[in-house]
């Protein structure tokens, strides 16, 4: 029944948008029909040896993804070792705390023209303004996640003459990972938000690029196809984090997600 | 008072680190400019007109823009965490709408409205209103049920309960997620003046944009992204008293949905 009241609502909804933007005529909002064979022309109409992928999408869409996973790679290879280190020296951190924080609050994208200037324009300053930007929600929950591991655990784990390094792999870095996940899950969304903004701002190639060209040649089935596009990618990549964490943390009670 | 102490300390250390590293010549100096340059910038700024004014308009969209998220957001939480029948039908829609990152609407909605306050508000209400619906459920949810069938024993009111026992309860959710939607929001806001701005739009990110067309000062640049940063700060610090103040009753102060 559940399902069939999502799919009643989602049916309605796409039909309603069509309906009202066929009848509506307006150059901002093309109907639906029209942004999918727009989409499937640009992007899926490819060879099966492609997946069905034509040069168009090969060309931008698998740039955008591999930057978001590349900043996201490097957010996660530094923020959640040092984010366990840190949560487990409370002293260190509380050294660093001020800075973590403006750090944090720092809007990211202030920083593009410095980026760009330290990089130059193209996917290394695309990467770097990703993981800059997604490294301290995944840096302050996993200080957080180490930092509250249960002490009687951690006594435990020394009485029976586990080594440090077990009490890293077995004890600490367990208790951490729910946390990690929660910043991760931020740091995804934001990765999306900072990959079509960086591309928008300096790039030759991506989502974002194309997303400009649309915007400059007043293209409105173009723009649309490349917003549909994000909310189908972003959804995705959604779904996969959701996966990962039923995968990694099944054991776990408070799985986060409802 | 220790921890103000080292924290304190740990700024200054880092930035006599950064000075040392600039005038030592690890970081060349034409690609960053020297740390006691960039302070020296961020206090003249605060006696520039033209940044003040743009500083205010970053503030006014966000203002306008979070007043906007709550007085929808959290009612439209409220009515999907307490009629789970309705939630589940609409899921379907919310879950793809949700993904598509704000930034991909920037160059639509500034076609359609024109850069300006209004498409500030719009992106800001489109990107920051999930955190404040998702954790408005997640708390609404999360209620004990034991306090509501209590309440309605003693004959009150379906809506008496949910304005009783339901919203008092998730309130500490409910602040989590609007100070998760205003970190959204100032991206959000200044992402969207940088994009729109380099013709004279208004906000901190125009601002940025202005000045880092031509030869670009980064010294400028980075003085108005350390303020972006305080004001980043500035608001969060902001509603956590407020969420401190406001909830002290409360036995649960920190609600984390996502």
């Amino acid at each position: 029944m559940r399902w069939l009241w999502r799919c009643v609502v989602l049916i309605a909804g796409v039909a309603g948008w069509q309906l009202w933007a066929s009848a509506a005529g307006s150059a901002f909002f093309p109907p639906l029909s029209a942004i999918v064979t727009r989409m499937h022309r640009m992007w899926f109409s490819g060879p099966a040896a492609h997946l069905f992928l034509t040069p168009d999408a090969t060309a931008n869409i698998a740039p955008s993804l591999g930057r978001v996973l590349a900043g996201l790679a490097i957010a996660t290879v530094i923020g959640l070792p040092l984010g366990i280190v840190l949560g487990r020296s409370p002293v260190v951190t509380s050294y660093l705390n001020p800075l973590l924080q403006f750090a944090r609050a720092l809007p990211v994208v202030t920083l593009a023209p410095v980026f760009i200037v330290l990089f130059k324009i193209g996917t290394q300053m695309e990467v770097a303004t990703i993981a800059f930007g997604t490294v301290w929600p995944i840096l302050l929950n996993t200080i957080d996640g180490a930092a509250s591991v249960d002490p009687v655990h951690l006594e435990t784990a020394r009485a029976f003459r586990l080594s440090a390094w077990q009490r890293l792999a077995w004890v600490i870095v367990p208790a951490a990972l729910p946390k990690a996940f929660t910043g991760f899950r931020l740091s995804l969304s934001l990765s999306l938000i900072l990959m079509v903004f960086a591309e928008l701002v300096g790039s030759s190639s991506g989502i974002g690029y194309e997303m400009s060209n649309a915007a400059n040649a007043f293209d409105m089935r173009f723009l649309w196809s490349t917003i549909v596009l994000l909310g189908i990618l972003g959804y995705l990549l959604n779904a996969l984090l959701g996966g990962a964490e039923r995968l990694l943390l099944a054991w776990h009670s408070d799985k986060g997600r409802d | 008072m220790g921890s103000w102490l080292r924290g304190t300390t740990g700024i200054a250390v880092f930035l006599l680190l950064a000075e040392a590293a600039g005038r030592l010549g690890i970081i060349s100096r034409s690609a960053l400019p020297l740390t006691s340059a960039v302070l020296a910038r961020v206090v003249l700024l605060a006696g520039n007109a033209r940044f003040l004014a743009d500083f205010g308009a970053t503030v006014e969209a966000w203002a306008a823009g979070m007043a906007i998220t709550v007085a929808a957001g959290v009612p439209l939480g409220v009515l999907l965490g307490s009629l789970p029948g309705v939630r589940d039908a609409t899921r379907a829609i919310v879950e793809f709408l949700r993904p598509i990152p704000s930034v991909a609407l920037i160059l639509l909605v500034s076609l359609l409205l024109g850069p300006g306050l209004r498409m500030s508000v719009t992106l800001i209400v489109y990107g920051a209103i999930w955190p404040v619906l998702y954790n408005t459920i997640a708390g609404i949810d999360g209620v004990d049920p034991l306090a509501k069938e209590t309440n309605l024993a003693f004959g009150f009111s379906r809506l008496a309960t949910i304005r009783m026992v339901s919203v008092p309860s998730a309130a500490p959710f409910i602040a989590t997620g609007i100070r998760l939607a205003s970190a959204v929001a100032i991206i959000l806001d200044i992402a969207a003046g940088y994009i729109t701005g380099p013709i004279n739009g208004p906000g901190i990110g125009a601002f940025i944009a202005q000045e880092s067309t031509g030869a670009g000062d980064l010294t400028v640049i980075l003085a108005a992204t350390v303020w972006a940063g305080i004001l980043g700060l500035a608001l969060d610090l902001l509603l956590m008293a407020a969420q401190r103040r406001l909830l002290r009753w409360h036995h649960a102060r920190l609600g984390e949905a996502e």
